[in-house]
């Protein structure tokens, strides 16, 4: 028993060690405040469709749930940072963003118990229709939250008191790729827990997770709770930046683009959600461009392709590029612990 | 009060219409087709610009809309979804939702993102009134018309040869196709065949739901509902879904007309409460 269980450890240890691979991401992802000062706000939104994407990796990636409804958590945490905004309830942004992280999650531990329910279809079902409802709540009640006019008049105070947002979106950006990296690294940790290993049991077979002894139901529960979290974080987020909530964060549109996103970069480790929303955004703007009022079109037709060509397909194609990057990682690894053999410790 | 229940009644025909079909494809393939909204679209695109570009009297429009919209969905079926059977439901999903906004974007591009109606005859507006209910001529039709479709489907498909086979094929497709019926035949006659109903419901629908490039997404849900809480097995569990779902949503726009759409969504949620694996037990025990 206790040898499997230090196997267990060292194994987990291993996996959840930071490859130079990952440390070059955020070195460039951060760079980037300082390299592309001229495209702060794309920047912005790709930061904050990139932890929306995170949140929904992590149960339909690493728990098997396929949710259409993502957007609930997102528009409900947005729809609240503005209202404490704009009524100066709390007026700090990073104490407004826990605060809409929190209040999502409760509303996701809240429907989770609907989403254990049923099949697939049936959780198809309710996530869509739990965003659908809290749309039409937002909408029946504009005369708190605006209706389809929007919810206006929100003006974020400066963050901590000192980093007041500007309208080139440097100081909003800066923060979204804070509050991304901080809320990354905590999923990190998630995943690469025993927790996240038995949710990975779960989604490979529910029936066998639960005959060696793990809660399955519980464990549900909890990530879909986590999940609802950051989507709500991801909300608050948009809200703050752009000073304004509107309807539309609930549409089927945000859910259905989120798991394009997931897609495009792969779901079931975490860098899918943040490396889909880059390309994702880039390939929007370059639609957009072409063609600004039917770039739904080819969104669809990007989906369609996908599915046709087939994800293990497109899977196997990318994988020659995906090993020659691990190569290059691992033989970086081995360096480096070549460097710590040949220069003793106590120099 | 009574006209409240008639109308709900001509609504939820008007969705059993819509839905019936989805609910046998989804039933005979375990296919989850979130784009069945969009050949009811076609349908009632296709009555627009029969009726009122060229000219093509009602009556003669509905049928040619029944017509276009089933060869559309053949067509469909025998060129895309026959490759996404059996796949992941993720990737079901994907790629209806795909085909949906597909679809919204083209009809935008080609025919305006305004809201279309239909040129209905002189003779079928204006109301009846009988013992003091007032009922809408063009409801009446579309009741008389849906009920026919209910009575003829159900005959089909307890009585015919072709509906033995459906039947056989829903209920284990491993079976049927040991007693060599031909699955793969009898699906796409039957999407095709659902297709066309959706197309004719959105033709008789355009005046009571609206038809605008967003109607796949918008009565999506709806089409869903009916499935849910109706079940595949048979088609009298979608079509008393949808006649309960036609008669709260009307009911409720007009009594609480606050919460609107809330209602329904309620009892839907209320429902997959109430019977979680019930309603769709069949699907999940195999």
């Amino acid at each position: 028993m206790a040898p499997l269980a230090t196997d267990v450890s060292a194994y987990l240890a291993r996996r959840a060690r930071w490859s130079p691979l990952e440390i070059a991401f955020w070195m460039f992802a951060f760079a980037t405040i300082w390299l592309f000062p001229g495209k702060h706000l794309i920047l912005t939104e790709t930061a904050i469709l990139a932890l929306f994407a995170l949140s929904l990796d992590l149960i339909l990636g690493y728990a098997g749930i396929i949710s259409l409804g993502q957007a609930a958590f997102f528009g409900f945490a947005g729809y609240f940072s503005g209202l404490i905004a704009k009524y100066s309830i709390v007026n700090e942004p990073v104490v407004a963003l826990i605060l809409s992280g929190l209040v999502a999650a409760a509303l996701g531990f809240v429907t989770s118990f609907l989403v254990l329910r049923g099949s697939d279809l049936t959780r198809l079902m309710v996530t869509l229709g739990v965003s659908l409802i809290l749309g039409e709540i937002a909408n029946r009640y504009s005369n708190i939250t605006g209706g389809a006019d929007g919810l206006q008049g929100v003006s974020i105070a400066p963050i901590l008191g000192m980093f007041r947002f500007d309208l080139f979106g440097h100081t909003g950006y800066t923060y979204c790729l804070i509050v991304l990296f901080v809320c990354f690294v905590i999923a990190r940790r998630i995943v690469y827990s025993p927790f996240g290993l038995s949710l990975r049991a779960v989604k490979g077979n529910t029936l066998r997770a639960s005959a060696i002894g793990i809660p399955v139901n519980g464990r549900l529960i909890a990530i879909y709770t986590v999940s609802a979290g950051f989507a709500g974080i991801a909300g608050g987020l948009l809200t703050q930046t752009t000073a304004f909530c509107s309807l539309d964060v609930f549409s089927l549109e945000r859910s259905a683009d989120l798991l394009l996103v997931l897609i495009i970069g792969g779901t079931g480790y975490l860098y899918g959600g943040l490396i889909g929303a880059v390309i994702y955004k880039f390939l929007q703007d370059w639609i957009a461009s072409l063609t600004p009022q039917y770039w739904q079109f080819w969104i669809g037709f990007v989906l369609v392709v996908i599915v046709l060509v087939g994800r293990e397909r497109i899977e196997a194609w990318t994988a020659a590029l995906r090993a020659f990057i691990v190569r290059i990682g691992a033989r970086m690894v081995t360096r480096q612990a070549a460097v710590d053999r040949a220069v003793p410790d106590g120099n | 009060m009574l006209t409240i229940l008639f109308d709900g009644v001509a609504y939820g025909m008007l969705l059993f219409v819509l839905a019936c079909g989805l609910s046998v494809t989804l039933g005979l393939m375990n296919f989850i087709n979130l784009a069945h909204g969009a050949f009811a679209m076609a349908g009632g695109y296709c009555t627009v610009i029969l009726v009122n570009r060229l000219g093509v009297p009602f009556a003669l429009g509905l049928p040619i809309a029944f017509l276009v919209t089933a060869a559309l969905g053949g067509l469909f079926e025998r060129t895309l979804y026959v490759h996404v059977y059996g796949r992941s439901d993720l990737d079901q999903v994907l790629f209806t939702i795909g085909l949906v906004f597909m679809s919204v974007a083209a009809v935008d591009y080609v025919m305006g993102s305004s809201q279309q109606f239909v040129l209905i005859p002189r003779a079928l507006q204006g109301q009846f009134i009988v013992y003091g209910v007032g009922m809408s001529k063009y409801r009446l039709l579309i009741i008389l018309i849906c009920g026919l479709l209910t009575v003829a489907l159900q005959l089909m498909i307890a009585k015919t040869r072709f509906g033995s086979r459906l039947r056989a094929a829903v209920d284990d497709q491993r079976v049927a196709r040991g007693l060599g019926i031909n699955v793969g035949a009898v699906f796409t006659v039957t999407f095709a065949f659902g297709s066309g109903l959706a197309g004719l419901g959105g033709a008789l629908g355009a005046e009571i739901l609206g038809l605008d490039p967003t109607f796949p997404l918008k009565y999506l849900i709806y089409f869903l509902i009916v499935v849910t809480v109706g079940g595949t097995s048979s088609i009298t569990g979608p079509f008393l879904a949808s006649i309960l779902l036609g008669i709260a949503d009307v009911a409720g726009k007009y009594y609480v007309p606050k919460l609107g759409a809330f209602v329904i969504y309620t009892i839907m949620i209320a429902v997959l409460i109430w019977r979680p694996q019930g309603l769709f037990a069949r699907g999940t025990a195999r």
